[in-house]
């Protein structure tokens, strides 16, 4: 660059007055207080109208604050701020909303699985136990729970994964449709049909009469494989085609390409799939009843041979037998099953974090 | 061991539509020749029939012939991946491979190709590749970083690094430097001019005084009209084209004068 010397451009326009940049704002304390108040006004008033119910009172508070703040916004500030604060008190209504069922789940989950979750509980079996017993616990159903899972897993995660390989890097035309097609009208398959279909598939194969772990497991597979390639593809779809080319261009071969360089910048996203897909079908309750039967009481851990029962089943059949105790069973099946997959949630975290492509 | 390319009556297609019309043109060993040409005439499309990557985007295809020293790339019993060991390529955007390290960018055509090669060879070609993208000084204490974490310009070189560490006979690089500052964009051009020596280089560019600058050869695309195909308008030596073009079409787009 040479150093010519930038002038100005002449000033032939009379300088535009800078608007004011400030404006009148509701002070900060404001907002808070108004929710304050409002829930006092609300209490109050059903309190006196006797009609005091929590669920009612919050719908009035948040009505009456957002319709406050938002008048009070318009009349101190401006029409854009006005609606700026409607808005997002209608997001943190709807956002308070869409917790409560979850809150109260988790909260009626703990409160009454924690009465009989200890470690007796999760060590042994029903063996021996009759129903009203004070005793029993699900250490046989989280058996089953994590080997029909497993084999599941097994059998669903290579077959869906090379097929959303086949999807999105190889499939073309008609072929490629139809399992599209397919794959979608699997998804919707009622897991009770899944599980009706295995039955079919062993008295076929085995003959009548044979209930076990595996039948269980194909059935969680029937019904994990379409999840596991729709969760899968959409992953593989997000690596960048420049990726792909970049690899071409030093010569290495197509299949080289998704298994190393694909596959590995996929990775992280594919095991969150992969563990959405097992939290779908760890909670199946249905096709196990039919497959792997609801009467097992003892530690099973053959896949081949003999019923097994699993959580879900477990928390199911509990609550049949109807008495009090098994009540308190059902409940703690059923946070053991929370928690497990909490765990597996947690594994997938910690999987993705350390195998996501770092930028330091 | 450099290699000429030869392209005769070259039609390429995405689908049905014809991208780039009818391109002969020879590209001399050991030289480099520059693309220029307004945006959309082709360049890149026709670089990328020069190895063979146009054909990854589904539904592409070309009709004519590439003879590289004397094989035809596009003759049925040629593997693409042959082809693309040979002539290798620089995007315009910078994309190192973002699950592997500096040193594992560098080396990756060996790596992805299940080559295994001795720790003293790998760290041999690593050096001198990142060396000649003009790349070493900043990253050699952070090889082990992933080559995401770089700057934009500090990536490119590193893709440029990644393509000749498989020294391929011919470099095809698609505005290189469209991300760099001057420093790194001059580096790029001393390492071109470097290159030239051994390799075949093609380069499209948007910079006039660039193609000035790197090329022997300077070949200027132009569309034949708004939705028609691209075309080779003049092909000849650098000093020619920017002095005395034979087009009229070729002096309005260097001299910066359209239509
Ligand atoms: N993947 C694609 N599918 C269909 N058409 C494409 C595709 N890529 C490019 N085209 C079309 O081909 C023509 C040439 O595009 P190309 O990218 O080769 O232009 P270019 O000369 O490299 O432009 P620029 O200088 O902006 O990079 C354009 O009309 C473009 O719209
Ligand atoms: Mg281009």
């Amino acid at each position: 660059m040479s150093a010519t010397k930038l002038s100005a451009p002449e000033q032939t326009v009379p300088p535009r007055p800078t608007p004011s940049l400030r404006g009148r704002t509701l002070p900060k304390y404001l907002p808070p207080a108004l929710l304050g108040g409002s829930a006092v006004v609300c209490a109050a008033a059903l309190y006196l109208l006797d009609r005091w119910n929590p669920a009612v009172w919050a719908i009035l508070a948040a009505v009456l604050y957002t319709a406050a703040v938002t008048v009070l916004s318009a009349v101190v500030e401006n029409r854009r701020k006005a609606v700026d604060r409607l808005v997002t008190s209608v997001v943190y209504v709807c956002f308070t909303v869409a917790m409560v069922p979850l809150v109260s789940l988790l909260w009626t989950v703990l409160s009454r699985g924690l009465v009989r979750l200890d470690g007796y509980f999760l060590s042994v079996s029903m063996n021996g136990v009759t129903p009203s017993m004070d005793a029993g616990g699900v250490y046989h159903a989280i058996v089953g729970t994590l080997l029909m899972t497993l084999m599941a897993a097994v059998i669903s995660v290579p077959i869906g994964l090379m097929t959303a390989v086949y999807l999105v890097e190889y499939g073309r035309g008609r072929l490629r449709q139809a399992i599209t097609f397919f794959v979608d009208v699997m998804t919707g398959i009622p897991s009770i049909v899944a599980g009706l279909f295995v039955v079919a598939l062993w008295i076929l194969l085995f003959g009548p009469g044979h209930t076990n772990g595996a039948a269980g497991a194909i059935a969680l597979s029937v019904l994990m494989i379409p999840v596991v390639v729709r969760s899968c593809e959409e992953m593989l779809r997000l690596v960048p085609n420049e990726l792909r080319e970049a690899s071409y261009a030093l010569g290495v071969p197509k299949w080289l390409t998704v298994l190393k360089v694909v596959l590995p910048t996929a990775l992280s996203g594919l095991t969150t799939g992969v563990m959405l897909a097992l939290a779908r079908v760890i909670g199946e309750t249905a096709p196990l009843i039919l497959t792997a039967g609801s009467s097992a009481v003892s530690i099973n851990a053959n896949l081949f041979e003999g019923q097994m029962m699993s959580l879900p089943v477990f928390i199911y059949s509990q609550v049949r037998m109807g008495g009090a105790i098994n009540y308190e069973r059902a409940w703690a099946g059923a946070l053991t099953l929370i928690i497990i997959v909490m765990l597996l949630f947690l594994a997938a975290r910690l999987v993705s974090h350390f195998f996501a492509p770092k930028t330091r | 061991m450099a290699k000429r390319i030869d392209v005769s009556g070259l039609h390429v297609y995405y689908g049905d539509f014809l991208a780039v019309e009818n391109v002969s043109m020879t590209i001399e060993p050991r030289s480099v020749t520059a693309f220029i040409g307004s945006s959309g005439c082709g360049k890149s499309t026709f670089l990328r029939t020069l190895n063979r990557m146009h054909e990854v985007t589904p539904g592409a295809r070309v009709e004519g012939k590439v003879l590289l020293d004397d094989q035809d790339i596009y003759s049925p019993d040629v593997d693409p991946v042959e082809v693309r060991r040979e002539v290798g390529m620089v995007f315009q955007r910078p994309n190192p491979f973002p699950t592997m390290s500096i040193y594992d960018n560098v080396i990756a055509g060996a790596k992805l190709n299940n080559r295994r090669l001795r720790k003293s060879e790998a760290d041999d070609i690593v050096e001198r590749s990142l060396r000649g993208a003009n790349l070493w000084e900043e990253v050699k204490d952070r090889l082990d970083r992933p080559g995401a974490g770089l700057s934009g310009g500090q990536q490119q070189r590193l893709c440029i690094a990644r393509a000749i560490a498989v020294e391929p006979s011919v470099l095809l690089m698609d505005e290189p430097c469209s991300a760099l500052d001057p420093i790194s964009t001059l580096a790029i051009e001393d390492l071109i001019a470097q290159l030239k020596e051994n390799y075949t280089i093609v380069i499209v560019t948007h910079n006039m005084q660039q193609a000035a600058r790197v090329s022997d050869v300077t070949a200027f695309f132009n569309l034949a009209g708004t939705g028609k195909p691209g075309k080779l308008i003049e092909m000849g030596e650098t000093n020619k084209i920017f002095t005395k073009p034979e087009k009229k079409e070729t002096e309005n787009y260097i001299t910066g004068r359209f239509g």
